[in-house]
């Protein structure tokens, strides 16, 4: 190589990290900061996007309508492709920006595990709405983190429930063998304490069965259910993993009408490669499910789509991964309006401010009629000591072309879930040598 | 001009064996390192701290680990992943099994561990050769995958698989701040350098270097295959069990297995060879060029505007075509870009 290629590929090289690191600090008034993780490439794409649109498609709406009381608001995307370390840079990366990050929402457990540590420096919340690490309900330990509207120990709760109902009795569920298939990372282990919980409570056999990631390979776990025959699989899967899981489940000859999947199992893309074959597979969704005939989804095909400012495909609008970003949104939204309440209204909140509305959220019935999620979820209220603010699920079935509800509302029982929360937030402070926080602190 | 040496004469043995004969080299490593310690504490952001020094230096410190063993003693390894999180996971378990217990010396500890795995993996190496050495090093890499998934005991029966380290402490020194880990995995990569460089110029160096070249040459003269090779794989392990545990406690805080996934083993290895086979330089190189560079494409393409999905496509594509295109025009790496480009600067601006 000769050495003038070399000055010219050096200075090239340096002119372009200068570029890069020199992004000029703007000051800018009133707008309200949301940074978006997303992953729209990787092995996990096909769920990601549907998400990432959705949940971009809200903020937009929202701009559209003039913003939060007059705040506009600013968003900008990163893409982690469900990496933990690519979401750690990303989260870096935008937590200074155009004034400071609002919230986070990491959109894997992993990278949850990760920000958990940060946010409290940092003074960001974490919204996981659904997700993340179930104990973080405890908002005593957690002051940062907030599991809206439901964790994995709230849908492995209900499943077990729909799975007694379907028996005529939680008792009845005893000698049954219940099988977990899960994706082998923390997002699906964390069903386990609960389900082990359960198991001891009535007495019906628990088998657990890891797949690896990405999870395509499952050929030997699907031979160990051909064998063991159990009567029911829970399905703690995520993109690729589905759909095999579901043709394997074809290919054994298991009926789909015994398999439950977690909401990340229980999507459009997971189940639209078998078709007819996944007939009967159902799923828990944590409230919302397929809503195109919500008034929200009408609100963004009309508002958005129809003057072609939307984002992803016409189709998706309404789909359940679309609804998930929506409603996450949503919430990040809300939260922000909550606060404005009391910080003053039509003033950009800050991250610390921020949080205190995360921490009251009051979205009653009336609310969420206003802003068009009427039947899609129920009414969540926040508080210091909850950080979760609606326990309930659903169940939905695929019959082939489309996803419907099968069975009522169910609310996870707290006489279990508030000990294993309580006792799993004490053993994180107890590591992390964290005080519980005292009630003069929720007013802060 | 800038690296005459006239004038520059040895007149001890000593000096004629410094690390940096060359004045100019010798000035301006100082003056990187001191740089480093002193200035980029007060100038870099925290981004700069959190998502690109920081794991730079550890990565540099597993490259060189590694490039201990494939660059200078010619074993190729597929298992670093693993040897990482045997060094994470072993300093992670000394620290909150034992009361008391600094966190320097866990983390010097999970290199013990690490070598103590890396030694036992090694074995296979007396017999088999080249690839196939690859695929038993592999082994190494899931079987640690496997045990750190399995077994309850090493992540203290977390129930999610995912540990956690609390905060660190030095002597009194609390490290929280950014600033604070870089200077504390500075200090580690500065101190870890200098050993390596000084052992591969020793007598157990050309050992290895001799094992590299030609072992059936290098056992006729007399070099032991076994100690050699074993010791590589013990330096080269404790290097990156080192690495692996200033991942965890530094830069994550909080991991899972798949943060030492097959895909580290891959990415420490093309570190390895972009940056120079047998080149302490180079391994400084290739994680600069494969931490920085993705996340410098990826700034770009949002930048100038792309989508999330097509910038981090285009990413990948670029950033492919760069290692091909480093690897046709130097196929010895960076480091050795780096040292052709001192040889021309030695006759600037008159060559002949």
């Amino acid at each position: 190589m000769k050495l003038k290629t070399l000055v010219v590929g050096t200075a090239a090289a340096a002119a372009l990290i200068g570029a890069t690191f020199s992004t000029p600090a703007l000051a800018q008034a009133k707008e309200q900061f949301f940074p978006v993780l997303v992953y729209r490439t990787g092995p996990y794409a096909p769920n990601g996007v549907p998400f990432a649109n959705g949940y971009v498609d809200y903020l937009k709406l929202v701009n559209a309508r003039g913003g939060i009381n007059g705040v506009k608001l600013v968003f900008e995307e990163c893409e982690t492709g469900y990496a933990t370390d690519k979401g750690t840079e990303c989260y870096e990366r935008l937590k200074g920006k155009n004034g400071g990050a609002t919230v986070f929402q990491p959109l894997s457990t992993g990278i949850t595990f990760a920000l958990t540590e940060k946010a409290p420096v940092d003074k960001i919340p974490l919204i996981t709405a659904g997700y993340g690490r179930s104990e973080s309900q405890d908002g005593m330990v957690f002051k940062w983190n907030f599991p809206i509207a439901g964790t994995y120990w709230v849908a492995a709760d209900a499943l077990i429930q729909q799975l007694g109902k379907k028996e005529g009795g939680l008792d009845k569920l005893k000698g049954k063998k219940i099988t977990l298939v899960y994706h082998d990372s923390p997002f699906g282990k964390e069903p386990i304490p609960l389900l082990q919980e359960r198991a001891k409570l009535h007495g019906f056999e628990l088998a657990m069965l890891p797949v690896a990631h990405p999870g395509v390979e499952q050929k030997s776990t699907w031979l160990q259910i051909r064998q063991s025959r159990p009567d029911y699989i829970l399905l703690w899967g995520w993109g690729v993993m589905n759909s095999t899981a579901l043709k394997e489940a074809v290919a054994t000859g298991y009926p789909r009408e015994k398999m439950y999947g977690v909401w990340w199992a229980g999507a459009e893309p997971d189940v639209k490669d078998v078709g007819m074959g996944a007939k009967g597979y159902n799923a828990v969704t944590m409230q919302h499910g397929t809503e195109t005939n919500s008034k929200i989804a009408q609100d963004i095909l009309k508002e958005l789509h129809a003057k072609n400012l939307g984002t992803g495909p016409k189709e998706e609008v309404g789909q359940v991964l679309y609804m998930r970003g929506l409603m996450s949104a949503m919430f990040a939204v809300e939260g922000v309006k909550r606060a404005q309440e009391r910080f003053g209204k039509g003033k950009v909140m800050l991250g610390e401010q921020a949080r205190w509305g995360y921490e009251n959220l009051a979205l009653d019935q009336k609310k969420l009629d206003a802003l068009g999620f009427a039947g899609v979820m129920r009414p969540v209220s926040t508080s210091c000591a909850d950080h979760m603010g609606a326990n309930w699920a659903r169940v939905h079935t695929w019959d082939g072309a489309k996803w419907a509800f099968s069975s009522d509302w169910l609310q996870a029982d707290e006489s279990i879930l508030k000990p294993m929360v309580r006792a799993a937030a004490d053993k994180y402070a107890a590591e992390k040598k964290i005080e519980r926080r005292t009630p003069a602190d929720c007013q802060s | 001009m800038l690296y005459r040496e006239n004038g520059q004469f040895k007149t001890s043995y000593a000096a004629d064996q410094q690390i940096f004969p060359i004045a100019q080299d010798r000035y301006l490593i100082l003056a990187l390192v001191a740089a480093a310690f002193v200035l980029v504490p007060g100038v870099a952001s925290e981004y700069m701290f959190r998502a690109i020094l920081i794991p730079f230096l550890i990565l540099s410190l597993a490259a060189l680990g590694l490039n201990i063993l494939v660059g200078y003693c010619g074993q190729i390894s597929l298992g670093t992943g693993g040897f990482m999180a045997v060094g994470a996971y072993a300093a992670y378990n000394f620290l909150v099994r034992i009361d008391g217990m600094p966190a320097v010396a866990a983390i010097l500890m999970g290199g013990v561990c690490a070598m103590a795995v890396g030694v036992l993996f090694g074995i296979p190496s007396l017999r088999i050769k080249g690839l196939y050495l690859a695929v038993a090093t592999l082994a190494a890499q899931f079987f640690c995958d496997w045990a750190f998934l399995r077994i309850k005991w090493f992540t203290n029966d977390s129930s999610s698989g995912s540990v956690s380290v609390s905060e660190l402490h030095l002597l009194g020194w609390t490290i929280d701040t950014p600033a604070d880990k870089y200077l504390f995995c500075l200090g580690f990569v500065l101190l870890f350098a200098l050993v390596a460089k000084n052992l591969v110029r020793s007598h157990i160096g050309r050992e290895w270097m001799a094992m590299r070249d030609m072992d059936v040459a290098a056992a006729v003269i007399g070099i032991r295959p076994v100690y050699a090779k074993l010791t590589a794989f013990a330096v080269s392990s404790f290097f990156i069990g080192v690495a692996g545990a200033l991942w965890g406690f530094v830069h994550l805080g909080s991991w899972e297995p798949a943060a030492f996934s097959i895909d580290r083993s891959f990415q420490l290895l093309f570190m390895v060879i972009i940056g120079g086979l047998g080149s302490i330089m180079g391994s400084f190189f290739g994680a600069a060029f494969i931490v920085v560079l993705p996340i410098l494409l990826d700034i770009l393409g949002v930048a100038v505007g792309f989508n999330t999905a097509l910038a981090s496509h285009l990413t990948f594509m670029v950033f492919g075509a760069l290692i091909v295109f480093f690897l046709i025009v130097e196929p010895h790496g960076l480091a050795r870009l780096w040292s052709i480009g001192k040889e021309k600067l030695r006759l600037w601006p008159f060559p002949h």
